[in-house]
């Protein structure tokens, strides 16, 4: 087995030190080493999302990340939305609007709205939908995704 | 008393897989250089046992269906010149390798400059895979259907390549030499692409046509670059690439000349569009037939001339 190397990262706001395999997806740092299991494990080949997470402030795919690249790097997941006071606002509206079924692509739609959010506060519907195009919902909720996402901007939805 | 035909159930449990199929990647080491000469030093050494990481989107999915199988990955995103990105309006863009789509559109004076590349450069999956997926990749991945090559095609691109040899440039259409394939010898690595500044009453499109709206992989890919004369009505120069219709991007001149022949017209615009459909030679898989590319390819360059033209005479 090839030598695991040690990475040295900041995670949710803390320097966090780990050991992995160059093999190793960050995906799979941190589901694995690090226990954080908010972020899924969907497709593994970058075309689902579930497994979103935030890299120096951009929206990647962890399963397509290395662990061993992230040395010196921010990393944020979904365990780092919440407070002490509540819930993100998506995370609140996401409920609201009952926008997961099965929930394996929650916390990658929610990083991803995240991001969306961060760049422009206030997206129309269009704005949402072709954002979140790298992110699937098998079980097709996507619309009460949607409006989740528009509820927690402060836009009006579309008519049901 | 009961008989089991097979063996109790724990005993295969204990060597059942937590997936279906084996998605794992295989042991591999990584390195990160800082130099040119470092990396080169290091591909050279290991040969077809090392290849480049630079955003992974390709070939962390390639080693993990065992599509690859290497010894050694190098990254590359340390090294300064495979990051570089800046244009200058007289001497053209620089893009480093290793630069990520996102740097290039959300660069204002390259959207401007490049809107044909930024068409191609926002085409590339989804906002999470620009985020990492660089142009460089894009082109040493070597697909048939790569989005951007086409464009580099039509904006006349010349790939910088460093080596055991030094350094040497090519013209980005010789560049892929079979699906999967390049023009990199042993111990070359693509350091970046150069687009030229772009001439007085140029335009440039990009158009791929996909079954549903986001996220897929070309049926087929036209990139049209032309510069105007002063009155806007005839072509003085013009550039076709397509792609997803033959085993590399190509260009093709035929169509580029068909456009520079008086002024500019329906009947000469069908004409680059017979040349595309000569040229091509497509094969029939999952995402089309050999006689639908055939016809596609047609459409999708008539409708990247009009938007290149439309572009050069907005300016």
């Amino acid at each position: 087995m090839t030598k695991k190397v040690h990475v040295q990262s900041t995670i949710n706001g803390k320097a966090t030190d780990f050991l992995c395999e160059p093999r190793q997806s960050l995906l799979e740092v941190l589901r694995d080493e690090l226990r954080l299991t908010g972020s899924k494990e969907g497709c593994n080949n970058g075309n689902c999302g579930a497994c979103n997470v935030m890299l120096d402030g951009r929206l990647v795919n962890s399963c397509l990340v290395l662990g061993v690249e992230v040395a010196g790097r921010k990393v944020e997941t979904i365990e780092g939305l919440a407070t002490p006071q509540g819930l993100h606002p998506l995370q609140q509206k996401f409920l609201e609007h009952a926008s997961l079924q099965c929930g394996i692509c929650t916390p990658g739609f929610i990083m991803a709205a995240k991001a969306l959010m961060d760049k422009t506060p206030k997206p129309s519907e269009g704005e949402v939908r072709h954002w979140l195009a790298g992110n699937l919902c098998r079980c097709t909720g996507y619309d009460k995704i949607v409006r989740a996402v528009l509820d927690a901007s402060g836009c009006p939805s579309p008519p049901a | 008393m009961l008989w089991l035909a097979e063996p109790p159930l724990g005993h295969k449990l204990n060597k059942a897989k937590t997936h279906l199929w084996d998605d794992s990647m295989k042991d591999i080491d990584y390195t990160a250089p800082r130099t040119l000469a470092e990396a080169a030093a290091l591909l050279n050494d290991k040969g077809d046992r090392a290849r480049i990481l630079a955003g992974g989107t390709d070939i962390i999915v390639q080693l993990r269906e065992h599509r690859r199988d290497l010894d050694l990955l190098v990254d590359v995103k340390n090294i300064a010149e495979v990051n570089e990105l800046t244009f200058d309006p007289a001497r053209g863009l620089r893009i480093g390798a290793a630069v990520p789509c996102y740097r290039i559109y959300e660069n204002k004076d390259i959207a401007k400059a490049y809107p044909g590349l930024i068409d191609a450069v926002s085409l590339v999956g989804g906002v999470q895979i620009q985020s990492r997926a660089s142009v460089g990749g894009n082109l040493c991945n070597a697909s048939p259907a790569a989005d951007t090559t086409p464009m580099l095609i039509a904006l006349e691109a010349t790939c910088h390549i460093a080596g055991p040899q030094g350094p040497r440039q090519l013209p980005v259409e010789t560049f892929c030499t079979a699906p999967g394939r390049t023009a990199l010898e042993r111990g070359e690595l693509l350091v970046s692409i150069d687009l030229p500044a772009p001439k007085p009453h140029s335009g440039a499109h990009y158009l791929r046509f996909i079954p549903r709206n986001e996220m897929d992989i070309a049926v087929v890919g036209a990139g049209a670059s032309v510069v105007l004369d002063d009155k806007k009505q005839k072509c003085l120069a013009a550039r076709i690439g397509v792609g997803a219709v033959a085993p590399t991007p190509l260009l093709v001149p035929d169509a580029g000349a068909a456009l520079v022949d008086g002024a500019l017209s329906d009947a000469l615009i069908d004409k680059a569009v017979q040349a595309a459909r000569a040229a091509a030679k497509p094969i029939s898989d999952m995402r089309g037939t050999a006689e639908y590319r055939k016809h596609l390819v047609g459409v999708l360059v008539k409708r990247a001339v009009q938007g290149a033209i439309h572009r050069a005479r907005e300016k």
